[in-house]
């Protein structure tokens, strides 16, 4: 059985005065225990609001959550908002974005890391103060007892998301959500925090979901990757085949886009042309179109579903081919 | 924090001064004074230049502050010509200084209790009825003078119901030992029961007045204070921790919104006394602002000078408080 079992997932905003926005629309992944499963897509594709609805933590009134989303085979959208508090912090860990706007300023860290534990595990004070210098160490955080009496801004900014993973992994979850962790850090330190979470989730065995823009961050991580547009999958296979075969124009664009390595000296970075405000609806066919290089007729007319082929997942009508150069 | 606080004191020092030249001078350029004052537009041209004289109004003013200062830093800030005219200022001012500041903590306890609490329920509830009510309200209690709301409370309460006592700090007739001046206070350390619940009951209606302004303002602030945290990614963080809803609003909302209102609450502690000159008036309550109204209308030099020295040296001494609790709530002050 899967950990995580998300099947046609879709969020709905609705906003008085305005016309109901799908953010997310019928998204459909699972995550096996210990595995780490990418979610890549640009900005405004779906990650976070896909992220926050998996934890239950999606605004209760404007946002229509459907679908069905079951870890370890219990469906969490049907759990209370009481049910779901028991299960943050202890099945479900999240790490976000930007460090120092997720720590709260005015609690010491030690608080920050022993009130999860005191929440869960049910320790005294006393005893989460030891694990919890326990768990700073762990996380690669130099002189924890110390950092346990100092607060946000005392820390380096890689160290605050270094504070934050230790408090989303403090009860063991069994699945670790992290909402593009490093896109806030500095370079040298994004490498580093990268580290530390595949390091971590070797050794403890924890699932993670990695959320990010980046597909240079996905390479070095994840066992299977999930590619966003516009709020569904439009691509999904296992980590090496999507890097050495992309097979959706837009997968082939984003790997085109960032640097790479590997790449033979001289090859020019493609940016994919454009931006999500050409988008057309879903419903009136594929919402890359505008912006795909390899669109055809069909492509604004009829809407692409999710086909097998190969064993990955891809929803186009005119895949790239081998060896296709295709026009930026 | 220690330097801290002692630079600030030090500050006060200069400001005092200042304030004191100010207000001496201030004083001796409105019209009218003392003498018309006491001997009305009757007097004779000859009793007028004796009073003058023996006031010392007729020396050049530089000669008169140099001889106040002299005075005040030896703790004589002379003899009242107006509200009680023969004691000395200092004299009346610690007779009426319980009654000012009794009201006013009660005033100001009252609005924090009210304004604190409704404040973050109607944020947690924004757009429900207790947050529209609210919002109106609060601009209702803001706009609405004093004064008026003052003769409201007193004719409703005390005139037509006749619930509460409509004047004066105390039944005429009561026989209560003092204390420390604090009628509420000494009614319960010397066990007169019925005395403190006299004291009280004196209290509540001219408190109320006085408590609707801090009270409409501290409602917003906190209300504001609360809607903005409620956003903040860190409260997100507490929830993806599965904290219970009550860590989450004590320890990581209230926290953090409490850093603007208690500077609000500081402020409008500190212009309290504005307040209270026409409370007081409505409800004939021996205080500072009795005093300050009657200081005015008689001209008594030596009862301004000193209320309005003391009012700024509280008003500082108040501000310093909310930097130093603002000390306490922020470690980023603190640790600075
Ligand atoms: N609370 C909300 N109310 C209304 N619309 C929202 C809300 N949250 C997100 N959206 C919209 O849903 C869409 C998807 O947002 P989401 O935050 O998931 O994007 P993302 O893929 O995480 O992008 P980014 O890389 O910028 O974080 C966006 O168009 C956003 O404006
Ligand atoms: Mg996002």
């Amino acid at each position: 059985m899967a950990l995580l079992d998300v099947s046609d997932l879709s969020v709905v905003f609705q906003r008085r005065g305005e016309p109901p926005f799908t953010a997310v629309d019928g998204v459909s992944f699972s995550v096996e225990p210990g595995q780490t499963v990418g979610l890549v897509g640009e900005s405004g594709c779906g990650k976070s609001v896909t992220s926050l609805a998996i934890m239950g933590l999606l605004p209760r009134r404007g946002a229509v959550v459907t679908g069905s989303v079951r870890f370890e085979g219990a469906e969490l959208l049907s759990l209370s908002a009481r049910q779901m508090r028991d299960r943050r912090g202890r099945d479900l860990g999240m790490v976000f974005q930007d460090p120092l706007s997720s720590l709260n300023p005015v609690i010491a860290i030690g608080l920050q890391v022993t009130e999860v534990l005191e929440r869960h595990r049910g320790m005294p004070r006393r005893q989460a103060m030891v694990e919890a210098a326990d768990l700073l160490d762990k996380v690669g955080i130099p002189d924890p007892r110390r950092r346990l009496d100092e607060y946000p801004h005392q820390l380096s900014g890689g160290m605050r998301q270094r504070a934050l993973i230790a408090m989303a992994l403090a009860c063991r979850p069994r699945l670790l959500i992290a909402d593009e962790p490093t896109t806030a850090l500095d370079v040298t330190i994004q490498a580093q925090i990268l580290a530390l979470l595949a390091e971590l989730v070797r050794d403890t065995g924890t699932a993670l979901i990695m959320i990010t823009h980046d597909l240079g961050v996905v390479a070095g991580l994840c066992d299977e990757v999930n590619v966003l547009y516009g709020g569904r999958v439009v691509e999904r296979a296992r980590r090496h085949e999507l890097f050495r075969r992309p097979r959706h124009p837009y997968t082939h664009g984003l790997l085109a886009s960032i640097p790479r390595l590997d790449a033979p000296r001289g090859e020019r970075l493609v940016p994919i042309r454009g931006s999500v405000a050409d988008n057309i609806p879903w419903d009136h066919g594929c919402a890359f179109a505008p912006r795909c290089p390899n669109a055809l007729g069909t492509c604004v007319e009829v809407t692409p579903q999710m086909d097998e082929e190969d064993g990955r997942l891809l929803r186009c009508h005119n895949p790239v081919q081998e060896n296709q150069e295709v026009p930026a | 924090m220690l330097r801290y606080t002692l630079r600030r004191l030090l500050q006060l020092v200069g400001v005092v001064l200042v304030l004191s030249m100010l207000i001496f001078g201030w004083l001796r350029a409105l019209p009218g004074g003392p003498v018309s004052a006491l001997l009305g537009e009757r007097g004779t041209e000859e009793a007028r230049r004796e009073l003058t004289a023996q006031l010392g109004l007729d020396q050049p003013i530089f000669v008169q502050y140099g001889k106040f200062l002299g005075r005040a830093l030896s703790g004589d800030f002379g003899a009242s010509t107006g509200v009680q005219p023969g004691d000395s200022a200092i004299e009346i001012f610690l007779q009426r200084f319980p009654a000012t500041v009794e009201l006013s903590v009660v005033a100001i306890v009252l609005a924090v209790l009210f304004g604190i609490p409704l404040g973050y329920l109607a944020a947690r509830r924004r757009g429900g009825w207790l947050d529209n009510l609210g919002v109106v309200g609060s601009l209702v209690g803001v706009a609405v003078p004093v004064f008026f709301l003052a003769f409201l409370l007193k004719y409703l309460f005390a005139v037509q119901l006749g619930w509460l006592p409509a004047s004066g700090r105390q039944t005429g007739g009561l026989d209560a030992t003092r204390v420390t001046g604090f009628f509420v206070l000494d009614g319960l350390l010397t066990r007169e029961w019925d005395a403190a619940a006299d004291a009280l009951a004196h209290l509540v209606l001219p408190a109320m007045a006085l408590a609707t302004i801090p009270f409409a303002v501290i409602f917003r602030i906190t209300r504001a204070a609360v809607l903005d945290v409620l956003d903040e990614d860190y409260v997100r963080t507490a929830e993806s921790k599965g904290l219970t809803t009550s860590v989450i609003r004590r320890r990581h909302v209230l926290r953090n919104a409490m850093l603007p209102v208690v500077t609000t609450i500081g402020l409008q502690t500190g212009a309290l006394l504005a307040g209270a000159v026409l409370t007081e008036k409505v409800f004939a309550f021996p205080g500072l602002g009795e005093a300050l109204a009657l200081g005015f209308e008689r001209r008594d030099y030596p009862v301004l000078q000193l209320m309005i020295i003391m009012a700024a040296m509280v008003y500082v001494l108040v501000n310093l408080v909310v930097d130093l609790s603002y000390a306490v709530i922020d470690p980023r002050v603190r640790t600075r």
